[in-house]
């Protein structure tokens, strides 16, 4: 079955379509929906064929509304208010590469948006889609990450915030998310349990909950940090990036970025290879990579990578196609890896990345030792979140070198000059 | 035996726009069977060509995901409740 498609709306809406489902290809008026009304797959925005160039982009904002004519948003967003997220830095790793014996590593540093993650980008398109279909209230589940960032735009764009998290999060989460004001709902219970509550009361309340009803829209916001990688390294793709995975869409969307960009015409199409990172404790997906599944069995999570710790990942399906495709890999790695890559980052590049970057690195670290990625390759690792969000994890092992009198003797006595 | 179902939102039309039903059955394939009955193409949308819980699903018995449980043969008492929601949310 195929809706009518008001052209209208369409029009509204730059160049997206429809809202179209990845299993059986049925169209929806672009609303806000985000399960087939046929078969429970996943809708997510198409697009009308457009072309947009490098130029234009150029001259647009510094931030991820220079990428407006690829995105499901009206002219103008970058001026309407919100954090203007985006554009963030794309860091050459020299000394990171040097001490894993890789030739060309890139950080991609998400943790400079303006509450400090990724989630900034895609709550941006979904309170973008929020005001254009009339809601007062923007809602997510989050780990965390997304709390910061939708309790945050909401209070600049002047609506009304409620934020599920499971109670367990990190201290600094939560402050991190109160202190925008709104609502914020403490659960007793992982974020699967977070995420099917809100999906019971998204159906019973007229919210935007942007990772649910309006999970089509704020999905592609993901895009813009794939767009960025390959504007940043010049008008190109690399031949790799690392991903962290939690629901998987992250990683689909940077690859999808990719696929538009050489559609566009604005990179040289290229083979490329898509890695996925996971912490062990909550690693649905690199098991059914590793055992060859279709299927994601979902897992109770047990990880500091809290971040990631979603058990039972809507996107995880995708994120093995995508992979499977390119001739990558999903892997996992232990806690204690995921702190020694927090560390390893830390050290080599003064980058303090949260969990989940660690886990980027630490499962980068692993591919190369497996023989999984070549060392010769160059690649992107994406660090999706800052560190001092999750402060917990490195806490035991980042302690001063020595604690002394304020005595000159004192510290003659105790600096030997490579503590470190 | 009485099993309380909550039905998702874009269910309802099959259920007269009821968001909460109730079936009986000793197992939640027998439980499916029953709503299929009372709303004749429910079933289908649940379930795939093969009579699988479809990809894209979630289905909790008492709170709990049945792929933590014994899947469609998960036993529903009398008093048990059913929720069936989209899996595509979240992340």
């Amino acid at each position: 079955m195929t809706a009518q498609v008001p052209t209208q709306t369409a029009a509204a809406l730059g160049a997206a379509r429809a809202l179209t489902c990845r299993e059986c290809g049925a169209d929806y008026p672009l609303d806000a929906s985000y399960a087939c009304m046929e078969c429970f797959g996943p809708l997510e925005v198409s697009y009308e064929p457009s072309l947009v160039t490098r130029d234009e982009i150029e001259s647009g904002p510094p931030s991820m509304w220079r990428y407006e004519a690829l995105l499901p948003v009206t002219a103008g967003a970058g001026s309407r208010p919100g954090l203007q997220p985006g554009f963030t830095k794309l860091v050459r790793a020299d000394n990171l590469a040097a001490a894993l014996g890789a030739r060309a590593v890139w950080v991609k540093d998400d943790s400079g948006n303006p509450t400090h993650s990724f989630k900034d980008r895609v709550v941006a398109v979904a309170l973008e889609n929020a005001r254009r279909l009339g809601y007062d209230t923007i809602a997510c589940a989050s780990t965390g990450n997304l709390a910061n960032a939708v309790a945050a735009a909401a209070a600049r764009a002047g609506l009304k915030s409620v934020v599920f998290v499971p109670s367990n999060l990190e201290a600094g989460k939560i402050v991190t998310t109160a202190v925008y004001g709104g609502t914020l709902v403490a659960i007793d219970g992982n974020y699967d349990d977070v995420n099917r509550l809100c999906s019971e009361i998204a159906a019973n309340r007229d919210w935007g909950f942007v990772n649910v009803n309006l999970r089509p829209y704020y999905a592609e916001g993901s895009k813009t940090v794939g767009f960025e990688i390959a504007e940043q390294l010049g008008w190109r793709l690399p031949d790799a990036y690392v991903s962290p995975v939690a629901s998987g869409s992250l990683l689909t969307k940077v690859d999808k970025a990719f696929k538009e960009f050489v559609r566009q015409g604005l990179v040289e199409d290229r083979a490329y290879q898509v890695f996925g990172a996971q912490a062990t404790g909550c690693s649905p997906v690199s098991e059914a990579f590793r055992e060859g599944r279709d299927i994601i069995r979902p897992v109770k999570p047990d990880t500091i990578a809290k971040s990631l710790a979603i058990g039972n990942p809507a996107d995880g399906p995708y994120a093995l196609d995508s992979v499977r495709r390119t001739g990558g890999a999903i892997a996992d790695v232990s806690d204690q890896e995921v702190v020694e890559g927090i560390e390893l980052l830390a050290r080599t590049e003064g980058i303090f990345a949260e969990t989940a970057g660690g886990v980027v690195v630490a499962t980068y670290r692993k591919l190369l030792k497996e023989g999984l990625i070549d060392p010769s390759a160059e690649v992107v690792l994406l660090n999706t979140g800052d560190g001092l969000k999750t402060l917990d994890a490195v806490a035991p092992t980042s302690q001063p070198t020595f604690t002394i009198s304020p005595s000159y003797d004192d510290f003659e006595a105790n600096y030997t000059g490579d503590n470190a | 035996m009485s099993i309380a179902v909550k039905v998702p939102t874009i269910l309802r039309t099959y259920t007269g726009g009821s968001a909460e039903v109730t079936v009986a059955g000793a197992t939640l394939a027998d439980a499916i069977a029953d709503l299929d009955a009372q709303f004749p193409g429910i079933g289908a949308r649940v379930l795939d060509e093969d009579g699988k819980l479809r990809r894209f699903v979630n289905v909790y018995v008492n709170d709990d995901d049945v792929r933590f449980l014994e899947d469609l043969q998960t036993p529903t008492p009398d008093g048990t409740s059913v929720s069936i929601i989209p899996a595509v949310a979240g992340g």
